[in-house]
């Protein structure tokens, strides 16, 4: 019998079919991936199952009895414990009483009695969690970690995770692939949310496809290899490899000395940051998140004060310039944060307005001429396969990797010659991916110099020239990709200077 | 001034935050459920005038206060429907809450301009001494030679940090301001806390309202308040959502407000609209320094002001 069962699922959002029809089945003790592209109806589907949606219509059966699951309180009810992309917990609050939030027990809170009670189930889980630390001052890992107490804690058996290794570096990945494992050894299932591949195939047992909103097959794991997913969730045939342009690297272009940058708390989020970028390459830099990557980005596009150093472009120092004098000069950004809208774009606007917004000046006279931007906007939707109602629906009604091609099509469309972009593929699928990786390096064999700031490892290794690794606001080393390896980088970005250092400087 | 004026003025101040202090409890109970509700000043003036007017017919200090509590909540049960079933703006909503509050207790109360709170209300408001504390030298003069309301504002201060703090309602309360959706997928019922929670914050407000028809005047006059809700607004930010600060607060600004007679009453030459600036004076200098200094405990509920909504994207 399956512990969960999904029969005939629909659900719609106004005219947008987010799952038509879809079968779903996982078994008791397995973990079970669900992979897909973006909009292909992942996050819709177990949603339902956490009581967050409702099915316009179709059946879910939990053990084999039908269930309505029409809030998370039912949902956790039937043993179903999600762990969002964006952590449900509340950052003022310490890990116990984010444990102890909505819990039926005593009036008044029971100090002692529940810090034991953590203290017994992080050990049978083998969960690291001080009951006592503030949320705020736990790193992305440890806020994972007791996000999957917490649901554990609340008698939880069927475990969602979505795309949870999407913020994490190999180790804590490792870490929490050990967790996974140490779940289904305790009998729970896992359903697993991501479009890594490779972590599909290492710890999986079965796996289900979706695609455009429809089930495509479940397949076993121990049967199936990278090419066959792909083309599944793609539905035709694609190459995985990503290809490196030889880099023939022209003048040095970008060169960053000793950048020290302090937030706002005078904290210092950059420690003396150097390095130089040329024409035509692409240097990657990776880092756990918060390591300095925005604020690096927004110091170099003028957009994050710079208490001391200096950032030469073609020679000058862009050190208080303004961020419109910068544009100017050729240098183009895009960073797609966490919540993939808080920069860069104005959500509630159409697609021509938001390409306005970074032209307007250009423009002569009083009045905004919005038909040139028509123009591009459509020349941009239909470059980058961007699937749109039209170029005058707000972007905050497209799915997240249509709103990041958007932003990527604008700043490309200015042909600048330092392109600075954080996170581009954050959260999208490999065909879009692989899209925008096509995009990057055609930037590159332009002779546009490419500060190119990453997550997935593999990509990193496999677009970039060079690699820097920022861990702590500080570069722990930068290295030539093609003889780096994951190992070295994940100790890098947990701050090990002593992995191989190789300042690969190119003239 | 010598001490004996320096305690009769502590004394005073003490009466006269009382009504700051019911407001800002109140208020502080509603944005700790994430709803920002500008209406203090409305919801005050309509429990002012229903409990001096239900005081008035029925000559009974309880039903006064209930009806004052009934009308403050009844305010805010408008402002919870647009803001939390209906999502309206919260701001927007707050501000039409202070209008129409106006407006009601200006029309109520055209009857009773005029009125003086009933013998039976002002005997059953009267100070008295507690035993023991009261004979405490200073303190007891200051804090425990008081009337029922005042005893009853410490109390609803102690009560709102301990409900707040210890217990584990107002975990959940506290956790439905900061992420409503972390709150949601915990199983709390965020719409249910907020309800609860507003509507609590609006009969304090109104208590606040009747303290100053009933015993701090005692007699109907219009508009009452005097802007004292949007002061309460203010306090909630100096007290830092925080009920025992709010207690500092509440008798800071209550000194505040009657500063100017003693001051005049010494022979010191200081113009009355001069003292009358003091207390906005104040709020402004608290909210620079408030905003100047950042830190975690000390913010704003995260999801003040934000209207949520499970399905959205």
């Amino acid at each position: 019998m399956n512990l969960i069962s999904m029969e005939g699922i629909t659900k719609t959002f106004g005219r947008v079919v987010a799952n038509k029809e879809i079968r779903f089945q996982v078994k008791h003790g397995e973990i079970h991936a669900l992979l897909g592209e973006n909009g292909a109806g992942k996050s819709t589907l177990v949603n339902m199952l956490s009581g967050i949606y409702t099915p316009d219509s179709g059946s879910i059966f939990i053990r084999g009895k039908a269930v309505k699951l029409t809030s998370p309180r039912a949902a956790l009810h039937a043993g179903i414990g999600m762990i969002h992309q964006h952590f449900k917990l509340v950052e003022v609050m310490t890990a116990k009483e984010n444990i102890l939030l909505g819990q039926k027990s005593s009036f008044f809170i029971r100090d002692e009695q529940l810090t034991q009670k953590i203290k017994e189930f992080s050990h049978r889980f083998q969960l690291d969690v001080d009951p006592n630390k503030k949320v705020y001052d736990m790193s992305v890992g440890e806020k994972q970690t007791l996000e999957i107490l917490k649901v554990l804690y609340r008698g939880a058996n069927i475990l969602i995770l979505d795309e949870p290794t999407a913020v994490l570096t190999p180790q804590e990945t490792q870490k929490l692939f050990q967790i996974m494992l140490k779940m289904k050894e305790e009998g729970c299932a896992v359903i697993f949310i991501t479009h890594k591949m490779n972590e599909v195939l290492a710890i999986s047992d079965r796996i289900t496809v979706l695609r455009k909103g429809e089930t495509v097959k479940t397949v076993n794991t121990g049967e199936t290899t990278t090419q066959e997913l792909a083309e599944l969730m793609v539905g035709h045939p694609v190459n995985l490899a990503i290809k490196r342009e030889e880099a023939t690297p022209g003048k040095v272009l970008l060169e960053v000395k000793d950048l020290i940058v302090e937030s706002e708390e005078r904290v210092k989020a950059l420690k003396g940051v150097s390095f130089s970028l040329a024409a035509g390459e692409i240097l990657g830099v990776a880092g756990v998140a918060g390591s300095g990557q925005k604020e690096l980005c927004e110091a170099i596009a003028g957009l994050y004060p710079v208490k001391s150093g200096e950032v030469f472009f073609k020679g000058e120092n862009l050190v208080g310039l303004s961020p419109r004098q910068i544009i100017t000069r050729g240098i183009s950004m895009s960073f797609v944060p966490e919540d993939r809208l808080g920069m860069g774009l104005v959500a509630s606007m159409d697609m021509v307005d938001n390409l306005i917004l970074k032209e307007y000046q250009n423009q002569k006279g009083l009045l905004i001429n919005r038909k040139p931007a028509a123009a591009k906007s459509k020349n941009i939707i239909q470059k980058l396969e961007i699937s749109t109602p039209g170029i005058h629906h707000p972007i905050k009604e497209l799915s997240g990797g249509n709103i990041q091609k958007v932003l990527l099509g604008r700043e490309l469309d200015s042909n600048p010659d330092l392109l600075i972009t954080a996170y581009p593929v954050r959260g999208l699928d490999i065909n879009v991916s692989y899209k925008i990786y096509e995009l990057i390096n055609a930037e590159k064999k332009k002779g546009v110099a490419v500060l190119f700031i990453g997550e997935d490892l593999d990509v990193l290794l496999e677009l970039c020239d060079r690699i820097m690794v920022l861990c702590g606001g500080e570069i722990t080393g930068i290295l030539a990709a093609k003889q780096a390896t994951k190992e070295q980088l994940g100790l890098l970005m947990a701050g090990e200077k002593n992995g191989k250092r190789e300042d690969t400087e190119l003239a | 001034m010598n001490t004996t004026a320096i305690v009769f003025f502590l004394e005073a101040a003490i009466v006269s935050g009382t009504p700051l202090l019911f407001a800002t409890l109140g208020e502080i109970i509603t944005e700790r459920a994430g709803n920002l509700n500008l209406g203090v000043e409305g919801m005050m003036l309509m429990g002012a005038v229903s409990g001096f007017y239900i005081g008035l017919i029925s000559q009974n200090p309880g039903l006064a206060l209930l009806a004052a509590m009934v009308a403050g909540a009844a305010g805010a049960l408008i402002y919870a429907v647009l803001t939390v079933s209906l999502r309206a703006n919260q701001v927007v909503t707050g501000l039409a809450l202070t209008i129409f509050g106006g407006g009601f207790s200006g029309f109520m109360g055209q009857r009773l301009v005029g009125e003086v709170a009933p013998e039976s209300i002002k005997l059953a408001f009267k100070p008295f001494v507690v035993p023991v504390l009261g004979q405490i030298p200073f303190v007891g003069k200051i804090f425990f030679q008081q009337d029922f309301f005042v005893y009853l504002s410490y109390l609803t201060a102690i009560l709102v940090g301990l409900y707040l703090y210890k217990t584990r309602i107002g975990l959940n309360l506290r956790a439905v301001g900061e992420n409503p959706a972390a709150a949601d997928a915990a199983s709390i019922s965020v719409s249910l806390y907020k309800y609860a929670h507003i509507l609590l914050g609006g009969a304090l407000c109104g208590l606040g309202g009747a303290y100053l028809s009933l015993v701090y005047v005692p007699a109907w006059q219009e508009n009452v308040t005097a802007g004292r809700g949007w002061i309460a607004v203010a306090l909630v930010i100096f007290a830092t959502w925080n009920p025992y600060k709010a207690l500092i607060g509440a008798y800071l600004f209550g000194g505040l407000d009657i500063i100017g007679f003693r001051i005049q009453g010494i022979g010191f030459p200081v113009s009355q609209y001069m003292i009358d600036m003091l207390p906005y004076l104040v709020t402004i200098l608290v909210l620079v320094v408030v905003s100047l200094k950042k830190s975690q405990e000390n913010s704003p509920p995260k999801g003040l002001g934000i209207a949520y909504f499970r399905e959205e994207r």
